[in-house]
Parts: structure tokens; sequence; C-alpha cells
């Protein structure tokens, strides 16, 4: 197999993989598998996986760095794709099934309470990486800039996690979990960052 | 170079009547599997109540004629932290929640304390059963056929004394029965509490069963305590002691998050949860939230009892 292929197979097999959650929530709607309180374990199982995709799509970067795999870069931008379109399916559920467009009252939550408004905020910091997620916007960007603005994945990701944590009432295992995930690869990047800019000083040294 | 010629006669080509009947085939298999998929969401076997059968000498329907929950419903979507802390969670750990042998104690400043084992809990007071609507602080609400007797019938026999202000209940401590109670998510054993007056109220219950069977683990087996005016966590679960105290008890919710779960936590739709409205509610069942009703539509018979309280302030 040539590499190009085993690439595409891999891109279709995690393409596949990714919309198992969402198969499983359909059939489960569909079959009552989905509790007494359908549309709150929908919303709940949503947000999950959004916030499982948006981790995993950080998971490529350190491990290109770090272990010099290529393979896991070549997901990078599908699995971010998935945790945008697991977002939006979470927040159209959140508009039209929890709350049935009710602009008044989805206006009070956001406006009101901190837990909906950081929800918010993460789902709207999403939108400038996946409008930027396309190869013509790299070059347009440039390199350096596009890289900049796709560090908000780690603020969206953040913001996702407090955003669990806002909502669960006592049992912080799962939140934790997320927020556990994401402060190792953030460490992970400090580390690679901080040991790349020693290494940068050693080099600038004036040889003896 | 020779051209190329068909070999194929008319004859060869499928018969209509055998394409035309593949056609059917595969419409009827694509039939089939849609059907498959939808057959149990709309034929879907409902679980029936089960349990031992408990006699109501009474019956009210306190909930203005509306059709109870399905008991599958009220029996596996639970807020029972001690089985799990997902709602699915109780149901799927009940069996380890044996409920024989069982002690409740009843005590403190009571002239006449009680001790009742299992099968005393459903004789020794008269049981009736009421429907009552149940509303979750969670924003979610139910209407439950409970069996069980008044509050304020134990209340009366224990003779509590006039030091008695009022009334904590504590659940069972036991990891092995309760294994939820082997992580820290909250301060077991789990306590609630009412004020005294609020416990002699008739619409206070010890509920001991539901749609006329037995309770249930997942519902709080073998005795749990129901205020239809109050937020459901108020309602303590597998309860092994009362006890008659001068001192406001600290509740397990209220000391968890002081400004969210209040010591009263009468059902309010003017005073928000801090982290979600509580001016509607989603009766289980139903895609429409409904206007949540203030003292969870029981305010005739007890707002009364808060006359002259900011409930703003004791919410």
């Amino acid at each position: 197999m040539t590499p190009r292929t085993t690439t595409r197979l891999l891109r279709i097999a995690t393409f596949a993989a990714c919309l198992v959650p969402l198969a499983s929530l359909v059939a489960d709607a569909l079959t009552g598998g989905l509790g007494a309180n359908p549309i709150e374990a929908g919303m709940n199982r949503l947000g999950w996986w959004t916030l499982f995709f948006l981790t995993a799509a950080l998971v490529p970067t350190p491990l290109h760095e770090l272990l010099g795999w290529k393979w896991p870069v070549r997901l990078r931008r599908m699995l971010g794709l998935f945790a945008f379109a697991y977002a939006t399916t979470h927040f159209c559920w959140y508009v039209g099934l929890d709350k049935f467009f009710d602009v008044h009252d989805i206006a009070a939550d956001v406006a009101k309470r901190r837990f909906q408004a950081v929800g918010f905020v993460a789902y709207l910091t999403l939108w400038p990486l996946a409008l930027t997620s396309t190869a013509a916007a790299v070059r347009r960007l440039g390199f350096p800039r596009w890289k900049r603005i796709h560090r908000l994945a780690y603020v969206a990701a953040m913001l996702g996690v407090i955003h669990f944590v806002w909502r669960v009432k006592a049992d912080l295992r799962e939140p934790g979990l997320f927020a556990v995930a994401l402060a190792t690869l953030l460490l992970a990047r400090v580390a690679i960052w901080s040991s790349r800019r020693r290494a940068g000083a050693r080099r600038a040294l004036p040889a003896p | 170079m020779p051209r190329w010629r068909g070999d194929l006669k008319e004859a060869d080509a499928t018969p209509e009547a055998l394409w035309r009947s593949r056609r059917e085939f595969l419409k009827l298999g694509a039939a089939g599997a849609i059907g498959a998929v939808l057959a149990p969401a709309i034929a879907r076997a409902r679980d029936e109540p089960t349990g031992p059968v408990l006699e109501a000498a009474r019956r009210q329907d306190l909930a203005g004629g509306e059709a109870p929950t399905p008991w599958q419903d009220i029996t596996s979507y639970n807020n029972f932290y001690e089985l799990g802390t997902d709602k699915d969670d109780p149901k799927r750990n009940a069996g380890s929640l044996v409920t024989r042998p069982w002690t409740l104690r009843v005590d403190g400043e009571v002239k006449r304390p009680l001790t009742l084992d299992h099968d005393q809990l459903a004789r020794t007071f008269p049981l009736e059963e009421r429907i009552y609507r149940m509303r979750c602080v969670e924003a979610w609400s139910m209407v439950i056929p409970w069996v069980g007797f008044p509050l304020a019938d134990l209340v009366r026999r224990v003779e509590p004394t006039s030091r008695a202000k009022f009334v904590a209940f504590t659940t069972l401590l036991d990891r092995q029965r309760l294994p939820g109670q082997n992580r820290p998510v909250l301060d077991w054993p789990y306590v609630e509490a009412l004020r005294i007056d609020e416990a002699t109220h008739p619409l206070a219950m010890l509920a001991v069963g539901l749609y006329g069977r037995a309770l249930p683990p997942q519902n709080g087996a073998p005795i749990r305590l129901v205020v239809p005016w109050k937020y459901g966590f108020k309602g303590a679960k597998s309860i092994v002691r009362i006890a008659f105290v001068e001192q406001q008890p600290q509740t397990t919710w209220n000391a968890m998050a002081p400004h969210e779960y209040g010591f009263y936590a009468n059902v309010n739709p003017e005073v928000d949860h801090p982290r979600w409205s509580q001016a509607k509610e989603r009766r289980i069942g139903e895609f429409f939230r409904r206007k949540t009703l203030p003292f969870n539509g029981y305010a005739d018979q007890v707002a009364s009892l808060y006359s002259g309280m900011d409930l703003r302030k004791g919410y």
C-alpha cells in the first residue's frame, strides 16, 4: 500500500468512527434508548462528544512534536471539524429542542448565567477555527498567522471544560477527566516550546 | 479488428416479472429494516409496576387529575447519588440496596421514641395513596402516585417535646449497600430536615410505595420523605433515622452549595437557581416546558406556613 492510500484509508476510517456517536444517538432516540428525559440526555451526550473531539483534535500536534508521528496530524483537521459539527448539533439541540426557539429564555440564560454564557462563548470561539480550516485559508492568512488563530482551540476546549464543570451539581469526575487531559496537552505544548527556546538560545551563543 | 458482437439474446434478459419482484423484495427489505429500527420506539413494551402489593385504604388525587408519569420513567430516571450520579445509575445499581433487615429509629426531643423494623414501616400507620406533583430542582417534574402515611401521624405518635423545633431525616450510611458513598461526592450520610410545622403539615408524607407496590430501591426503599411543595432533593431516601432537634440541622445540599440549595427549597418560579431558570419545567413525557407554579401548585395549602418570611432570602 502506498502511503497515500494508507492516509486515505485512515481518513475514511476516522470519518466513519467520528459518525458513530451521532448514529448511536439517532438510534437511541428512535428506540427510546435516551430514557425518560430524552431531550436532556441527547443534549448531554452531544456536549460530551463535542468536548471529546475538541480534546482529540489537540492530541496530534504534541504527538508529532514529541514522537515525530506524522499520521495523527493528517487527522487533526477532521477531528476539529467534527468537534465543530457536534458543537453545532449540541447548540441547535439546546435552541430547538430544549428551549424550542424561545428567544427570550435563551437570551436570559446567556445573559444571566455564567454556565450558559461560557458555553455560548466556547461555541463562538469555534467559528473562526472552522471558517479558516481550509488549505486556501492557510495560504491566504500565511502559516504563522493561521497557527496563532488556531491556538484558539485551546481556549475553546478550556471554556468547554468550564461549561461542563459548571453544569454538574456535585460529581466532578467526568469534567475532571477532561480537565486533566487538557492540562496534560497544554503542559506538553509548554514543555516543547520552552525546550525549543533553550535550544535556540544555546545555538545563538557565540562560539567559544 | 474483430467487431464486438453481442451474444446476449432477448431471452437472456431477466424476465420482467422477476426483476419487478426483486424490486418489491428490496422495498420490503428496506421497509423491514426501517421497521426494525422504529418498531421498538412505537411498540416499546413499558415496564409495568412490580414488587409486593401494598393495600391503601384511601386514595387522593392531589395533582389536579393529571395522568401519573409511567412507572418505567419514575423508576429509571432518579437522583439518588448513593446509587450513582447518572440518572440511570440508581436503577442499574438497585440490587446492592438490600432493605432487609432495616431499622428506622425515631428519637431526639420526643417523649416516646420509636423503632420500626422493615415490616412495621408499612403496618404501623394506615396507608393511603396520594398522587402528587414532584418538581426537581433541575427543572423537570413528574406526577407520582405514592403510597405511604402522613408524616404528622408519626410525629403525633412520638410526642415531641417543646424543644423540638426541627425534624432531621438521615439516609442509611453503608458503603456496601449504597456504593455511591465510596466516593466523596456529597458529605455522607445524606441529611434533610423540615421545620416542625412543615413536618406536621398534612401534605408532608412518608412514602413506602409507588403505584401500589413497595418502593423500588432506586426510589428510596424502604421509606422516604415526600414534601410535594418543595424541590425533590428535600425528600430524603432510604431513611434510618428521624430525629427531633432544637437547632436547624445542616442539610446536605445546603452544605454543598448554600447559595444554590436553600434550607427551605420551596418550589418558587421567582427565585432562579444560579445556573438555570426555575420559571419553567419539563414534565417528563412532554416536549414543551410548562410554567412552574409557586409551591409546586400547593400554595393554597402551604403558603401560610411562610407568612412574614421573605422567600427570596429564605429560599
